[in-house]
């Protein structure tokens, strides 16, 4: 891992600089003042991608931070969906097939009453907790095992990797009660709100926006302060932040289950917006995935990703409709040239570009502006090719 | 249903010369079939005919196999009481086997299935009297499930003939099969006590029925019965037994051979390809090629295609192999999450690349026939050819590399640029072309494993996917750098998932093995074989 910080130790810069004030502003003008009036299509797409990009800022606090490389955050993301999921499924209530109180799949399986796990899931604030109390204690238990006897670089990510697939593995079955093969869909409401209206499409779509922001906030104020330090410390030379005398099981431990929560609430928003959510979601595929949406972006600035992400899918959406069978050539072509010519990402070829900023190669400072914005020229370029 | 036996027919008339197609010429089957017998068995009712049948075979004569031949090719025709046996427009009669002329108004006997059956087994039985030994084993089979005492006489007889020893045990047992359910309780007693050598699953499933309120009344041949049936469920316990660990080595030699590529990629050159799984499935489908090759200009010796194919497969993923690390991995070594990040996406292009060559279906390959079918050890064990083969193909890869690595110039130089590559390079070793032989080496033993699974699974896009997940594991368990390590990683891993699959099942055994692993590496961070000394990174 051989990031160029030689400038980490510059000017702390405040939360809210101008350009991240204005570029707050322009996202947010676009969340309330576009987004409603685009066609119900984009709306989906929009709000699920801002859901990838809350796993693409997940996976670079870990990553481009703290230099480890998770390979099984699709894992964290998918328990997030899981926990709404059953929430929603319960809220269909006896609208199913079968007109039963349990979900369908349990009437189809034979099931008489709702298993242990599924107590408490017909409430909407036990699903809150719990979309982020089981990425995070998973995360927790995992992490403090790993972390401990100090696996680390390529163990650590195989061990994520083979997690994540002996979690999808276990979410195949049917006896481990959820859905198996087929998950969860057909949800019929939310909060005792129909779920496939266009009002609530946009409200679920600014409510992804609204917390894709938050958490921008938030990991920018982790990544400026003394902790974000240590973080970054860890990454260049973690011997020596251990000579210094920090123990950097706790840094670690902490960033790593925060990221894994932060997906569990992207995973959450996820579902009730595509309305499915079922074990392949776990494959080790969708979890490198992410790890590529964060490196096209670029790595250590907290804006790639998230454009990285916009990027990414935007792409996909587009060939898969147009030339389905070129994605996988394209999505390959990316992991390679990326890696080898880009280790900076997007971001990193726009500094180059600029060379007013080219001394600066601080990572946290580009503009949201400038996400929103490819974001949009993004859409607004499937919309025409498409 | 019964249907009548005999339809009408007009015939026309020929002369014939005698043909007969049956292989039984026992001298000791020499007492003639009378025609009076003859007629009883093709005319009739089906329940009388059954009852001249079993009769006959009592004293069995070459009449008789012929006419039980004739009946079962629907080559039997009757006239006025005489039977007749009518091949290639040539008619004889049943009885006597001289040549003679049809009458106009002959009719076919029919036989409906009931018929049939019996005349098959009463078929096999005589075959129990051939000359040929697989005929003769072949009958054993048959009769193994049709065992009445009827067919005693001639049992009896083929024991007293049998001269190979395995064949003649068979026939014992199947005697006692037989006379398990005799009136004479000291003939019970002595076939219990035959069937108790057994290791048969159909075996226990007679004695168990014996044992049902119908059938043994007699608490004595009840006992025996008892102690019968677990001496066989203590054979049947240690062949499953035997199968798992079987199952399990030849999944440990699979993972064994994909390990092996990746311990040499990653162990010595600390790359982790995450396309190996793909170079293992250019491996199968140049397998496929080789194969549709022979098929096309050369079917006579299609069976040694798969000889064609070891070196070709190994040759064209090496190659493959060579190109990504030209092209791509060399400007990372040094970066190994990176590495992983361009070898994923270099998978990604190899699987659509087949899929748009290929297709996406999964193609077929054949096992050459002298890998098809398997050696029975015991009655519920059986070990196919294909496994044993790749088994022992693993280690002999496993032997090559190792002589490789440890005994040539080759593998001196990729010792010496894995340890100090900078004091290699001044020693006048080209590091760059040695990284290009040690990646292109690992990538064509993952075309040997490619070509080694095309024997035993499915050839499809996705067929590398599902085994990297499993081969970095036996590599991490391993320990880095180690062939030692990786081969009992990937043996021991075999095993074990065989072992807790059979008791948990398939999906719970792969979890376990995982949550094995991941707090086996809590203990020892390093693997199995742990390097000695201070290796600070």
């Amino acid at each position: 891992m051989t990031i160029n910080t030689s400038s980490t130790l510059s000017q702390t810069r405040s939360l809210l600089s101008p350009m991240v004030r204005w570029g707050l502003l322009l996202s947010l003008a676009f969340l309330f003042g576009v987004i409603p009036f685009l066609p119900d299509f984009y709306v989906t797409l929009i709000g699920k991608i801002m859901c990838f990009a809350i796993c693409a800022l997940a996976m670079d606090l870990i990553w481009g931070y703290t230099g480890i490389l998770s390979l099984g955050h699709g894992l964290f993301f998918a328990l997030g969906g899981y926990a709404m999921g059953m929430y929603l499924m319960r809220q269909i209530g006896r609208d199913g097939v079968y007109k039963s109180d349990l979900p369908d799949f349990m009437v189809f399986l034979d099931w008489k009453e709702l298993p242990w796990h599924w107590t408490g899931s017909e409430h909407f604030l036990w699903a809150l907790l719990l979309m982020v109390a089981a990425p995070g204690v998973l995360a927790f238990v995992f992490g403090y095992f790993a972390f401990r006897s100090r696996i680390k670089g390529v163990y650590f990510s195989i061990i994520t990797q083979a997690l994540t697939f002996a979690a999808m593995l276990l979410f195949f079955r049917n006896e481990t009660g959820f859905g198996g093969n087929n998950g969860f869909t057909d949800f019929k409401r939310i909060v005792d709100i129909p779920i496939a209206t266009p009002s609530m499409r946009i409200s679920l779509c600014i409510l992804s926006g609204l917390v894709l922001i938050a958490f921008y906030l938030i990991a920018r104020y982790l990544v400026q302060s003394k902790y974000g330090r240590v973080l970054q410390a860890i990454r260049d030379a973690e011997s020596r932040v251990l000579f210094t005398g920090y123990n950097t099981l706790w840094y670690k431990l902490s960033i790593w289950t925060i990221s894994a929560m932060m997906c569990g609430v992207a995973g959450a928003l996820y579902v009730p917006q595509v309305g499915i959510i079922n074990p392949s979601e776990m494959s080790p595929a969708a979890s490198i995935e992410i790890a590529i949406w964060a490196a096209v972006g670029g790595r250590a600035t907290l804006i790639g990703p998230i454009l990285g992400a916009f990027f990414v899918n935007g792409a996909k959406s587009w060939f898969t409709v147009a030339f389905p069978e070129f994605w996988l050539y394209f999505l390959g072509a990316l992991f390679i040239l990326v890696t080898l010519f880009l280790p900076q990402g997007i971001i990193g070829l726009i500094r180059k570009r600029s060379p007013k900023s080219a001394p600066n190669i601080e990572g946290n400072a580009p503009t949201p502006p400038a996400a929103a914005a490819a974001a949009n020229a993004n859409q607004h370029a499937q919309g025409s090719q498409a | 249903m019964r249907l009548p036996d005999v339809f009408t027919g007009a015939i026309r008339c020929f002369c014939a010369t005698l043909f007969t197609l049956t292989f039984v010429t026992s001298p000791q089957l020499s007492k003639a079939l009378t025609p009076e017998a003859a007629k009883a068995i093709a005319v009739g009712e089906n329940d009388d005919r059954l009852a001249a049948l079993a009769k006959a075979i009592a004293a069995p004569s070459d009449g008789l196999v012929r006419l039980i031949d004739a009946l079962l090719d629907d080559a039997v025709k009757v006239a006025e009481g005489r039977v007749y046996i009518v091949r290639d427009g040539k008619a004889i009669d049943a009885a006597t086997g001289a040549e003679t002329t049809l009458p106009p108004n002959a009719e076919d006997v029919v036989n409906n299935n009931r018929v049939r059956g019996e005349l098959d087994t009463a078929r096999a039985a005589f075959s129990l009297l051939s000359e040929d030994r697989n005929t003769r084993a072949k009958a054993i089979t048959e009769l193994k499930d049709e065992a009445n005492e009827a067919k005693l006489p001639i049992i009896d007889r083929a024991i007293a003939k049998e001269s190979d020893a395995e064949l003649k045990s068979r026939l014992q047992q199947l005697r006692a099969a037989m006379l398990v359910a005799s009136s004479d309780k000291a003939k019970r007693l002595e076939a219990v006590a035959a069937l108790a050598s057994s290791g048969e699953p159909s075996v226990k499933s007679l004695l168990q029925e014996r044992l049902q309120p119908t059938g043994e009344s007699d608490p004595e041949v009840r006992a025996a019965l008892a102690n019968a049936i677990k001496a066989i469920d203590a054979k049947l316990v240690r062949g499953e037994r035997l199968g798992v660990i079987f199952s399990g080595a030849s999944l440990g030699s699979i993972l064994l051979l994909v390990a092996l590529g990746l311990a040499i990629t990653y162990g010595l050159m600390g790359v982790i390809n995450m396309a190996h799984g793909e170079l293992m499935m250019i491996g199968a489908y140049t397998t496929y090629v080789v194969q549709n090759l022979f098929r096309q200009h050369l079917p006579s010796g299609f069976d040694y295609y798969i000889l064609a194919a070891i070196p070709v497969a190994f040759t064209v993923s090496a190659l493959v192999g060579a190109v990504l690390e030209r092209t791509v991995i060399r400007w990372l070594y040094g970066r190994p999450l990176e590495t992983l990040l361009a070898t994923w996406g270099i998978s990604l292009v190899l699987i659509q690349s087949v899929r748009t060559l290929f297709g996406a279906q999964n193609v077929p390959v054949e096992n050459p026939a002298f890998l098809s079918g398997g050696v029975a050890i015991m009655s519920n064990l059986t070990l196919p050819y294909n496994r044993i083969a790749i088994i022992f193909f693993a280690f002999f890869v496993l032997l090559l590399v190792y002589l490789l690595i440890n005994k040539t110039r080759l593998g001196l130089f990729v010792r010496g640029v894995t340890q100090n590559r900078s004091m290699a390079s001044c020693m006048g070793v080209n590091t760059a072309r040695i990284d290009t032989y040690a990646f292109a080496l690992g990538a064509g033993i993952a075309g040997l494993a490619g070509c080694a699974l095309s024997q035993v699974g499915n050839v499809g896009p996705d067929l590398g996917q599902s085994y990297i997940v499993d081969s970095f594991l036996v590599v991490v368990l391993g320990g880095v750098g180690q062939l030692a390590g990786t081969v009992y990683a990937a043996l021991g891993l075999g095993v074990l998932n065989k072992l807790l699959e059979g008791w948990t099942g398939a999906v719970l055994a792969k979890i376990a093995v995982l949550a094995f692993i991941v707090v086996f590496i809590q203990r020892r961070p390093q693997g199995i074989f742990a390097l000695k000394g201070r290796s600070a990174d």
